[in-house]
């Protein structure tokens, strides 16, 4: 007893009090590693968003392409047959409309959304309501497998394989279209969507189900009129998150989309996405040119839809979560 | 009775939708080890590529994907576990510093990969390099340009994240009387944290590098710009040396060959590679996760 009540020594003193130092260096320098990873994100806004803004500043800029052009319709053929929107950085007239982009883009992602989202939602509910436990523990991991296949694989297959069968299939004009490029993003899509939809369909109290089947509901409309509704939401959220994923995917269209920025409703065509052109012309820019500068425009306008899609999404996500947390289930 | 038959409809169509997702997953897999396992042999992951890439070996690539994620993780495990310490032991959760970092990573996981490269682009090579350029070599180009090291720290950005959630769910499955127990010995919160709770998660710290590794090396878009090279004659030696990378290479073989029937095989064989290194990651860092749940669940 004695030892515990002696005075501290001088010795013992500095050592207690290094150690308050050491310690309150170290919960700086933490503090600091989370300002740095909001620091990233600004980072990226501000060295994006600095390379686009001649697009809006620079006379020299200006002297190709301005907002106008790439937005309003332009008349790049003849009199008698105009074409209003043409995306052509490089050719005598350089021509930068947007729309074949935004319409590429746009195809692409309905694409694989159409081809993604009901796979996703009836596996997860399978998953959740109707499967026995062996097959869950094969069909969780397979997802992850599916989630781990690189994109650019994923591209080599849709361009190698896929393209080739779909042609087959459904007698294409063109071996690479809008169709194809779709299903293999939505291959990207699946692990995603299924995921989140599946943690939310799993999240749904257990005693809704149970009150459902007292009033003699039938496994189908319980999970078709209790457990789906229930988990809203949480679908919503998924199929938020995959949009945005594969608006922002790059190599599987890059890789199996064809490329032609063509302005047309058609899903047979041929495809030139936001992605796939900064992928494909931003090596061969001369750095600082018009051209140069539109693609970094093109790249803040990516960043700036998946960034709100994104924000949307997992403020649902986090939503759901804390009240899962919180309600007594 | 007409309920049943509908019932018996929609389950089977669900499971259906399973079986559509496995099968794809299946032909996808099935046809890249068919096709690419008769090309793997020693030559070919130890030489060099020959005759414009349609016969020789894939070893510059193999090699500079792995001097790629090897830097990578240098930069991004220990700041990730910063910021996983920093979520699970030290953030006030109503604070704003947490909410807005909380945030930023969240999004950080959803920014498009080519993004990521014209970020790389912009801040690293443009802004970083020349700024280096002009400090320390009086101007002269060295690190200024698309280089192996611009290529790691934009690929620690985009891995970020993985790290984070990863060591951060390891560090809340330690259980609270340890740090009880520590600070009854008189620990101060900092040697608590590093010499016990970090040390009881180190599994949690060793998947989330995994799981960057395996994202990292499948990644293409990000390093177009900032340091992959379609053929160099020689390895890369010194942190601003351009660099051959797997994934760049199935890319460039798929889409910029002159024969594509001639590069096939060797395509083939690319691509089972890269995903079998892939999935090795991800096999393992499953492996080490359930471990970890097992000796957590053990310990309480």
């Amino acid at each position: 007893m004695s030892t515990l009540a002696r005075p501290i020594t001088p010795l013992e003193a500095t050592d207690i009090r290094h150690r308050r130092i050491a310690d309150a260096i170290i919960e700086k320098i933490i503090y600091a590693s989370a300002l740095v990873s909001i620091t990233i994100i600004f980072l990226i806004f501000l060295f994006v968003g600095k390379e686009a803004l001649p697009v809006f500043t620079s006379a020299q800029v200006h002297q190709e392409v301005t907002l106008q052009k790439m937005i309003l319709p332009q008349n790049y053929g003849s009199p008698e047959a105009p074409v209003h929107y043409m995306w052509q950085p490089v050719s005598q007239v350089p021509k930068y409309s947007l729309m074949p982009l935004l319409l590429g883009t746009l195809k692409v992602t309905l694409m694989a959304m159409l081809f993604a989202t009901p796979l996703s939602v009836l596996a997860a509910i399978y998953c959740t309501e109707f499967a026995p436990r062996w097959i869950r523990e094969i069909v969780k991991p397979s997802i992850e497998l599916l989630a781990g296949i690189p994109s650019v694989v994923l591209g080599f297959f849709a361009l190698i394989v896929l393209a080739s069968w779909i042609q087959e299939i459904f007698d294409f004009d063109y071996r690479l279209n809008a169709v194809n490029a779709g299903v293999a993003l939505g291959l990207a899509v699946i692990p995603v969507m299924f995921t989140i939809m599946e943690d939310a369909l799993t999240a749904v109290p257990r005693k809704q189900r149970d009150a459902a089947r007292a009033l003699g509901a039938t496994p189908w409309q319980i999970a078709w009129q209790v457990v789906l509704p229930s988990a809203l939401p949480g679908v919503l959220a998924g199929f938020i998150l995959g949009f945005g994923r594969a608006m922002g995917e790059t190599m599987i269209v890059l890789m199996a989309s064809g490329n032609a920025a063509i302005t047309s409703w058609s899903f047979t065509e041929s495809v030139r996405t936001i992605s796939a052109t900064i992928a494909a012309e931003l090596a061969e820019v001369v750095f600082g040119s018009p051209h140069y500068h539109v693609l970094f425009f093109l790249g803040t306008l990516l960043f700036a839809i998946t960034f709100i899609l994104n924000w949307l999404g997992t403020r649902i996500v986090n939503r759901l979560r804390r009240q899962l947390s919180g309600a007594v289930v | 009775m007409k309920l049943r038959v509908m019932d018996k409809t929609f389950v089977f169509l669900t499971g259906l939708a399973v079986l559509i997702i496995l099968a794809l997953l299946f032909v996808i897999l099935g046809n890249i080890v068919a096709n690419g396992w008769t090309r793997i042999s020693w030559e070919f992951l130890s030489g060099n590529p020959r005759e414009g890439m349609t016969a020789g070996g894939i070893f510059p690539a193999i090699f500079g994907t792995a001097l790629l994620v090897l830097l990578m993780t240098i930069f991004v495990v220990p700041l990730g576990v910063l910021v996983a310490i920093y979520f699970s032991e030290y953030a006030d959760r109503t604070s704003t510093l947490y909410r807005w970092s909380r945030s930023a990573v969240d999004n950080l996981a959803g920014v498009p990969s080519i993004v990521f490269g014209l970020f790389g682009l912009g801040f690293f090579v443009q802004w970083v390099g020349r700024g280096v350029d002009t400090v320390f070599f009086g101007g002269r180009l060295a690190f200024g340009q698309p280089a192996l090291i611009w290529a790691a720290l934009t690929m620690a950005v985009l891995t970020l994240p993985v790290v984070i959630v990863s060591v951060e769910e390891a560090l809340r499955a330690v259980p609270q009387p340890f740090r009880e127990a520590s600070y009854a010995l008189g620990a101060t919160k900092s040697q608590t944290i590093f010499r016990v709770v970090l040390p009881d998660a180190i599994s949690g710290v060793l998947t989330g590098g995994i799981l960057a590794v395996s994202r990292g090396a499948g990644e293409v878009a990000p390093i177009l710009f900032v340091g992959a090279a379609y053929f160099l004659p020689h390895l890369p030696s010194k942190l601003n040396d351009q660099f051959m990378e797997l994934g760049y290479h199935i890319f460039v073989l798929t889409t910029q060959s002159p024969d594509v029937e001639a590069t096939k095989p060797l395509l083939y064989a690319t691509v089972l590679v890269l995903l079998g290194l892939t999935f090795l990651l991800n096999v393992v860092a499953i492996v080490v996760r359930a471990r970890l749940r097992v000796l957590s669940g053990a310990a309480r």
